[in-house]
């Protein structure tokens, strides 16, 4: 009797999630691989199946080559950055160094503002002529530089605000992870007389790899994920140097009202996440290091 | 169905005269408007609004800030696709056929269709109602439309020596102007430029169509099927702007849309090329002596008209079209107009507007809000297509990658039209 209340309590409890997960995960999944065999139907053209066409014309996409390489490059770019500067804050912060309160929370305050307004501050931070950055450049006799115009300024000018906005996240990680190495560990390796790079290399970055996967991984779908900055500040441009996987799918299914292109890269996006996944889980299991 | 709904029109149009006269079917709107322009329109668009609510107690209208123009429309058709779209909105008027296509607006025409309603429609400027028609129905009210105009900084032209009153009216004279106006510090960077035009984005393509006018040529039709991107009138264009570059006349690089009152005013530009829609901007903000004038034009002046237009959305009870159409013609009234042109700068949409005591003295005070309206006569319509948002990804991408020195002008010109001409083969 007991056993089948609660039996029937689970099934209630779980329908919710369950509803949950298939009404905003596993149909939309579904529907999008349905919706990239059909092309884009309007009042003036009726859709039709269209099989593979979707997906031959993801092969001659060029911008779609120039996205993934931007998503590549951002990815390769922000993700050891920001892992290195927030092992570097979270050192300093759990060091006894005094007003480590404040420049904690001066590390972590990018993290806590939205978006959005960061994206607008960075906007005219990177102005040319009256931004912040021209005005230092300024300072040391440099012509300003057109940051957010230019191809080859542009995405790096991204990354970085990346960088600022992630690094203290993380250091709230490394932060808790730090504080849970064991103390002995590093002074019987004192006692042994290890060098404090060379306790922080051979026993305290051992103990932090979980951390550090788990902040990888964390940071990877972050980066095919972005698309809040590249609308605030670029709008994928110029010349699609600043459009990420995500931001172009937006642009396709949205702006452009072409659902079955959009569908067809929500495929691939989720085909390329799905590897991430896999990849990752299995450097988990191998490479992990659970006390 | 044609003959039931044209009857349901005409009852619709009887129920109209009657309800309007016994004024007691209420309906609640919701009116999404963009704002593009550095000016108090949100402000001045909430008191309007407020206005036309006080005066008709039977009904309700939210208005609602919507974001920039592509976020209101995308915003729109997100709502009208899910059902739940607003009953009025100002969207660009290039989104016409998107609109069309889509299949949410309802030909304003069909339901404004008595002797007086005629006379109304007819009274805009004509070109404005150039991209607000198709096949003969007349979709969109005209409200906040503009045309760029040529800004400069007159201090700056005297201190260079140029007479302040003689804004260059050609691309040579562009040029040879913009270079005295150019200042090099003592390390050679450049302090002030001589011109600014929008290069990236939206902005900039819509720019690039005044210049290519200015050659005699159009980017488009009115049919919505063609785009005339590999011409002689737009490579001529994109190397006009290489040109500027070259000569050290403008920055090298995308210039964007957004930042470009900013720069004129910060005087980190003599000149800038922008829409009428920042004038009181300018005027509020401006420390020095500034004037206006036609853009400079390659063969002769020319100009592309933009901006946003009233549309009444399909999926509405009579009663609401009803209560929209009222709307509509408070806030495109002689008052109304007159209010909203001389909070922003955008050229009042009916010539009724003008002769308004409110304008009359504002064209005195601020005779540069006068060059717009003369400019019209030179303009042509604003580049738009079926599947408008992709085909103008291939101009935009075209103007971007010369411009980023990514790309040579006939080459990209090419790839663009490559590109527009297969999305719009669907349509012929």
């Amino acid at each position: 009797m007991n056993n089948r209340l609660s039996f029937r309590l689970a099934m209630i409890m779980l329908v919710m999630p369950c509803s949950l997960l298939v009404a905003f995960t596993h149909y939309p999944t579904i529907r999008a691989v349905i919706n990239s065999f059909w092309n884009n139907g309007s009042s003036r053209r009726p859709s039709r199946f269209v099989g593979t066409e979707n997906y031959h014309a993801l092969l001659e996409d060029d911008r779609l080559a120039q996205v993934l390489i931007n998503s590549t490059i951002y990815a390769l770019g922000t993700i050891p950055l920001a892992i290195g500067l927030a092992i570097g804050m979270a050192l300093l912060v759990n060091s006894r160094l005094p007003g480590t309160a404040l420049m904690r929370l001066s590390f972590f305050m990018p993290t806590m503002l939205p978006m959005i307004a960061v994206a607008n501050i960075w906007l005219f931070f990177y102005a040319p002529g009256i931004g912040l950055a021209s005005q230092i450049l300024d300072l040391f006799g440099l012509p300003s530089i057109n940051f957010l115009g230019r191809t080859d300024t542009a995405l790096a000018s991204m990354m970085f605000v990346a960088v600022w906005k992630e690094a203290g996240l993380f250091m709230i990680f490394y932060l808790a992870a730090l504080q849970s190495v064991p103390t002995n560990l590093k002074d019987a390796a004192r006692l042994e007389g290890a060098s404090a790079f060379r306790v922080f290399w051979d026993v305290v970055m051992p103990l932090l790899r979980p951390t550090t996967i788990f902040v990888a991984v964390n940071a990877l779908i972050n980066a095919f994920r972005l698309v809040d900055h590249v609308i605030v500040m670029t709008e994928g441009g110029p010349n699609s140097s600043t459009a990420l996987l995500l931001y172009y799918i937006f642009e396709v299914t949205f702006r452009q009202r072409d659902f079955a292109y959009g569908a067809t890269l929500t495929v691939l996006m989720v085909f390329l996440l799905g590897l991430l996944a896999i990849f990752q889980f299995w450097i988990l299991n191998r490479k992990a290091h659970y006390q | 169905m044609t003959t039931s709904k044209s009857l349901a029109t005409l009852l619709g149009a009887t129920s109209l005269t009657i309800a309007s006269a016994a004024a007691v079917s209420a309906a609640d709107l919701e009116f999404y408007f963009p704002v593009g322009v550095n000016a108090p329109a949100v402000e001045t668009i909430q008191a309007l609004t407020d206005e036309w609510a006080a005066a008709n107690p039977q009904h309700t209208v939210k208005a609602v800030y919507a974001g920039n123009y592509e976020e209101t429309t995308t915003k729109a058709l997100t709502a009208a696709n899910a059902g739940q779209a607003p009953q009025v909105a100002v969207l660009l008027s290039i989104d016409l056929f998107t609109l069309i296509e889509e299949d949410v607006i309802l030909p304003i025409s069909d339901i404004a269709n008595s002797d007086a309603d005629k006379e109304w429609i007819a009274g805009f400027y004509p070109g404005f109602m150039k991209d607000s028609q198709f096949e003969g129905k007349t979709y969109a009210i005209p409200f906040q439309r503009s045309t760029p105009v040529f800004y400069y900084n007159k201090d700056a032209f005297r201190e260079a020596g140029l007479d302040p009153e003689a804004p260059p009216t050609t691309w040579d004279e562009m040029i040879e102007v913009g270079k005295a106006l150019t200042v090099k510090d003592d390390n050679g960077n450049v302090t002030r430029w001589g011109t600014r035009i929008p290069t990236l984005g939206l902005g900039g393509a819509w720019l690039f169509g005044g210049l290519v006018v200015s050659k005699g040529d159009v980017l488009t039709t009115e049919t919505g099927i063609e785009a005339r991107m590999d011409t002689p009138a737009t490579l001529a264009s994109l190397e006009f702007l290489l040109r500027l570059a070259e000569e050290e006349v403008m920055a090298p690089g995308g210039i964007t849309w957004g930042d470009t009152p900013k720069a004129f005013l910060e005087g980190q530009t003599a000149s800038m090329w922008t829409s009428t829609g920042n004038l009181a901007f300018v005027e509020e903000n401006a420390e020095f002596d500034w004037g206006v004038g036609f853009l400079p034009g390659g063969d002769g002046p020319g100009a592309p008209i933009g901006g946003g237009n009233f549309y009444i959305f399909e999926d509405t009870t009579e009663e609401e079209r009803e209560a929209a159409l009222d709307f509509i013609r408070f806030m495109t009234s002689p008052e109304s107009a007159a209010k909203w042109s001389i909070a922003t700068g955008y050229v009042a949409p009916r010539p009724d507007a003008w002769e308004t005591p409110e304008m009359k003295e504002y064209a005195e005070r601020l005779p540069q809000a006068l060059v717009a309206l003369d400019q019209l006569e030179y303009a042509e319509r604003e580049f738009a297509t079926f599947q408008r948002a992709k085909v103008t990804q291939y101009l935009v991408d075209a103007i971007e990658s010369v411009v980023t020195g990514n790309a040579e002008p006939a080459e990209a010109l090419a790839k663009a039209q490559e590109g527009a001409d297969k999305v719009l083969g669907d349509y012929q």
